[in-house]
Formats: structure tokens, sequence, C-alpha cells
């Protein structure tokens, strides 16, 4: 049962295609340019990382947000933890936003100062081919659950997440990432597959291989009903 | 058939060495000599089970009654209600806040309004500013009474559920005579509640507030100082400051390991800076000081609602603004303007300005923040909701790890969870 590549590409969020390109060259919508002095953070951040800090802006009245470049998120992610002076120690959230239209998934990093009392947004944006930002499950313990959460609600890979798997979906959950805005509502399975597929669940995507092993029950690595169809079973066979 | 080829690196307690790759911690419970070491035992809890309140499903490797690693599963009650929130208007996603944290809808209710309020810049009415925090209070006494019951009875204490219940009933029944509904409550409204609070309804408030702390009091007597309770709660679960802060521990399990933080205090919100009450922190971290700090935040919550009792001023319940508030029903049915209002308002509904905003409160189980982004929209381009259940259970399986396989049972309902906002 060979999935066809348009269903692939609409599953990883690609079907969006040229409409999305053009969408993405109007670029994300932002507000102006504040006042850097309006946050003490900010000139700081600046003045260490320079081109990093791409843009910053106030929402709502009082909140800081600074757009900065997804390679070096966990550099200032890690200063900002550590600095002296800026002791961000408390990782509050980390999500997504999928605002549509081709146009770039934005990482949202809400971090608060227990010591200072202060907050502060980052945001990274990630162009939709190239989903992938390093993790801070290496700074904050609380960002692993949250980055598998964002995994896998809109597909970003984490690199260097311990264990990064889907987390409230079924690992074995095959239409994709829910919260992206290409993901329809009622899923991209019609009921009558949805049931089966949940009627036919097996062992091996309730328990994970390494709860298996402490188990005592020997883990079939390519999933059931494979033998003898597909190049699951070739691959299989050969090993 | 696809070719499964997912690599799991499930480490007992993920530790990141120099390079960043994952190091292996060996899986030798502490005080357990090599040579007794036998064959490890997987155990399955949930996830249909009464101890993990709610269909939480763990996964315990065991060494005898040593818990070696254990491996959360969630997603059983998954009904993805920000996914939901994006096809509906924003008035339409409170009845869904309140079916995350069924145990404080209230609290869940006034945070979701609070963050369309500061989003479009509404400031609500002093009244209403009172009538929230009086029921974000009255929850945090309702949610912190369930898990005082169900804890006690986790730990083989039964009598206590039951009186924990009776005064629950208490609350549900104002809850109900307030918005005809004991748990589903959608009490708020963008820019006002639902409705004035009903007449007399001050006066049972007043009386339970009377009245609340002589059960309290029972209930202490009950268990603070028993050694049965003492000796399955102390020195178990222990989780320092720094590590609870870097687990992303918030409330009461946050400051039973020592840190002061409380939204309420740090950043706060509806005037709480000017309501006379205290913060109770502990010192140990463990079971016993998660359960004493709760104890004094139910009776600091009783100080927070009598002087808001206290201070409720007259005027109206909802802000003056045709954004967001119908007309009232005489002049929808007497002025033509007044009509084409309310008909805008029904059929398009509230539309907010584009940008975003974040509200933090203080809910029963720690910080609660809502997330809405917005594109002008009459409905959010994203709603998020940070859950404190959420990040709490993450740090069960550090929590656990080298305790009895019984500790779990405690360590997990001293944390209070709410699996409705977890999955969500």
């Amino acid at each position: 049962m060979a999935m066809s590549k348009d269903f692939e590409n609409a599953v990883e969020g690609l079907a969006q295609g040229a409409a999305g390109a053009e969408a993405a060259a109007a670029g994300p919508q932002r507000g102006p340019e504040a006042d850097a002095a309006s946050h003490p953070s900010v000139p700081r951040l600046r003045a260490r990382f320079g081109d990093a800090i791409l843009h910053h802006e106030v929402v709502a009245g009082d909140e800081h947000v600074v757009y900065v470049r997804p390679e070096r998120i966990l550099e200032i992610l890690g200063w900002l933890r550590d600095d002296p002076e800026e002791r961000y120690d408390f990782l509050k959230d980390l999500t997504a936003v999928d605002y549509g239209g081709g146009r770039p998934l934005q990482v949202v990093y809400q971090l608060w100062s227990i010591p200072y009392r202060r907050g502060l947004r980052l945001k990274a944006e990630l162009p939709l081919d190239a989903l992938e930002i390093d993790s801070a499950t290496r700074l904050w313990h609380t960002a692993n659950w949250l980055e598998r959460e964002v995994y896998d609600m809109f597909g970003i890979r984490f690199r260097g997440h311990p264990d990064l798997r889907r987390i409230l979906m079924p690992e074995n959950y095959a239409e994709g990432h829910p919260l992206r805005k290409d993901f329809p509502l009622r899923g991209r399975f019609s009921r009558a597959e949805q049931t089966r597929r949940a009627l036919s669940v097996d062992l091996d995507d309730i328990y994970f291989p390494e709860e298996l092993e402490v188990g005592g029950i020997r883990y079939r690595p390519t999933g059931s009903g494979s033998a003898g169809e597909g190049p699951g079973a070739a691959e299989g066979g050969a090993a | 058939m696809k070719t499964k080829t997912v690599e799991y690196l499930v480490t007992r307690n993920p530790e990141l060495g120099m390079d960043g790759r994952p190091v292996r911690v060996p899986v030798l419970p502490p005080g357990v000599e090599p040579e007794l070491r036998g064959e490890h035992m997987l155990i399955n809890i949930g996830p249909q089970h009464p101890a993990t309140h709610g269909v939480l499903r763990l996964v315990l490797e065991l060494d005898g009654e040593t818990v070696v690693r254990c491996i959360p599963h969630i997603g059983y009650l998954h009904s993805s209600f920000e996914k939901l929130g994006e096809y509906r208007g924003w008035n339409q996603i409170i009845p869904l806040t309140d079916r995350m944290d069924y145990l404080a809808p209230l609290i869940y209710n006034c945070a979701f309004a609070m963050a369309v309020e500061k989003l479009m810049g509404i400031e609500v009415t002093e009244r209403c500013k009172v009538v929230r925090v009086i029921c974000m209070e009255l929850d945090r006494i309702f949610s912190h009474l369930l898990w005082l019951g169900t804890f006690a009875m986790d730990v083989g204490a039964f009598t206590v559920f039951l009186w924990a219940f009776q005064e629950r009933e208490r609350i549900y029944r104002l809850h109900e005579r307030y918005t005809g509904a004991r748990i589903t409550t959608s009490a708020t409204r963008i820019g006002g509640m639902l409705a004035d609070l009903p007449p007399g309804w001050t006066e049972e408030l007043q009386h339970f507030i009377d009245t609340f702390p002589n059960t309290l009091d029972q209930i202490e007597a009950l268990l603070t100082n028993n050694q049965i309770w003492i000796g399955r709660l102390r020195d178990v679960g222990v989780i320092g400051p720094e590590e609870a802060v870097n687990y992303g521990l918030t409330g009461p399990n946050l400051r039973a390991s020592g840190v002061p933080y409380d939204v309420r205090k740090d950043r706060p919100y509806y005037d709480y800076e000017t309501y006379d009450f205290d913060i109770p922190v502990g010192e140990h971290g463990d079971c016993y000081d998660r359960y004493l700090v709760r104890m004094e935040e139910m009776r600091q919550s009783l100080r927070i609602l009598q002087q808001a009792l206290d201070r409720l001023p007259d005027g109206p319940i909802n802000v003056d603004d045709p954004r967001v508030i119908l007309p009232r029903k005489t002049d929808v049915m007497t002025d033509m303007e007044s009509m084409i209002h309310h008909f805008k308002l029904v059929m398009e509904g509230i539309r907010v300005p584009p940008g975003e905003s974040w509200f933090s409160v203080e809910s029963s189980k720690g910080e609660l923040g809502m997330y809405v982004v917005s594109d002008g929209g009459s409905k959010p381009v994203r709603w998020r909701v940070r859950g404190p259940s959420f990040v709490n259970l993450s740090a069960l399986p550090r929590l656990v790890e080298g305790h009895m396989l019984s500790d779990v049972i405690a360590i997990n309902a001293s944390l209070d969870i709410v699996l409705g906002e977890i999955d969500r």
C-alpha cells in the first residue's frame, strides 16, 4: 500500500507550493521596530549577537518580541539563561505558530526571569522546507515535552533532542501534523479508514521497543503484517 | 507497507553529554547491591486506573519494587482543542477552556477572556474584576479540595475524600446558581461575564467562607500530624529549587521546593497587589511539603475571597464597548441601530485586531498561560494554552526514579494533574 507522492507531500506540508512561495516572499507580518531602550535585555542582546537579532517589537502594550536567526537560537537562549544580568532561568513555554499561506513557521520561546521579574519572547522563523532547529533540552528539561508537542503538532524537528517522538497523537499516526494550517479539521483519512486504523493497532504501537525488551517480548522492527509484501519485507529478509 | 525506521532514545533520565548526545545512565537504582540485581520487570499502570487521576498511562521498569525508569504515555483524551479553537469565534472558545481543567473551570474561562481583552485593549469594569477574582479564588479551593480528597484516598485515608467532597458540593451549588452548570461553567465573555451575580449569591458565598475553615481544621487534624501520613510522604519525590525551575514546575509544586514564584505576586493582574495575602513556601520539595503548601493556599484563598466580597463594588459587570458586548434586549426590539449591532455581533462575531498577546494567571495547578494570535479576523490564527499540568507531569519520571512502586501513586497524586488539560 504505497502512499502516493501527492499525499506524502501534503502530509509534509509541501503541497502549498508556488502560491506559498509568493506569500513567503511577501514576508511575515511584523510590527514597527520598537525602541530598543524600552527593554533592558534588548540592547545587550544586540551588542552581543549583532545581526543574529533581526527585529524587536512590542505587542499588546507591554510584551517584547525579539526575532532571532534560528541557527543561533541555542547560543542566545544559553546566554540569556546564564548571564548574571539577564537570568532568564524559566522557560515558560515553547510553541509554534503557523500563519498559513506558505509563510514560515515561527517557533516561540516565552522566557521569564524569576530573579528580575521580567519576560521576553523570542521567535525564530523556519521556512517550510527546512523545519529544523536546535533543541533547548540541554538548557531546560522542560523543553523535552514541549518540543515533542511541537514536533507532533507542527512537524518541526529539534536537533539533539534525546527522545523526539510524538506525544499526544499515537506513534503510528500517519496523517501528518494536526496544527498546521494545511491540515483539514477532520483529518486526512476518511472516517472509515481512521476507524480501521484505530482497530488494527498492534503491540508495537502501544509499547516502545525498549519497553518490549524489558518485558522480554521480541520486537518486530518492520511492523505487523508486512511479511511477503512491500519493500519493508524485503529489507527485513535481508537482515 | 513502509518499513518502520524510528530510532528511539528513551533514556532513564535524559542527560546530555559534552557533545550534546544523550548519555545513558546505568540502570542501577541507588542502594541496590550489584549481585542482588534481579531481572527487571515491566509494569503497565493505566490508562484506566483510579490512581492515575484520568487516562494517564505509566510504563514502569522495576527492579524488585524499586522504580528504575518511568515512561508516561499521554494523549488518550486528546481532542485537539487548540485546532478546534482556530475554527471558532472568540467567544465560542470559552466553552472549550472549561473542558480542559474541569476541576477549576472558572480560572480557565477567566484566563482566556483576559488574554483576548489584553489584545483588544479592553479594560474590564471594577465589578467584573472583583467578580473574576472571586471566581478564580473559589475555584482554587474547588480544585485543591479534589486534589486533597483523591491524594488522601491514594495514600489510604478514605474519610478525607468524603469530607472534601461535601465541601466541593457546596462550591458546585455556587457554580450552578451563578452559571447554570456545575462543571462546564463557561462563565466569562470577552469584556465581562455571562451575567451579574444572582441575588443571594454573595450571602451563600459568605456562609461558605465562614464555615469552610471548620472542615479544613478537621481534615488537618486527621492528616497533618498523622504518623502514617508523614511516613508515606516525607522525603518522597524530592526536587530541589534549581531543578524544579529547570523542569518548569509551577504553582504549589514549585513553591514546595522553596521558590516563592507566584504570578499573583510577581506579575499582578486584577489588583492582586492590593489584596492582603501570603504565599506559602515549602522547604524540602517533597510530597509532604506539597501537601502543606496547598492546605495553606486554601486558607489564603479564603482571605482573598473575604476581602473581595467586602470590596465588591456596584456598577455594570460588562464593559460599555460595542465591539464585544451585545446591546440590551429591549433596545434590540425597539431600536433599529441596536438590532443591526446585535445582528452583526452574532453573525460575524467579535473581530480582534491583528497581533498577539500572552496572559499568565496563577491557576490552582500552576502558571496558566493563554497565548492568542490574531490576524484581524473573527477567529484566532493560533490559540495556545500553556497548561501547568502538562509541564508538571513531565517531571514525573525524574521524581519517581529510585522510589518504591507504591510511592509512584503518592508522587503522582501530589503533583495534582488533570488529564483534560494535559491532553487538550
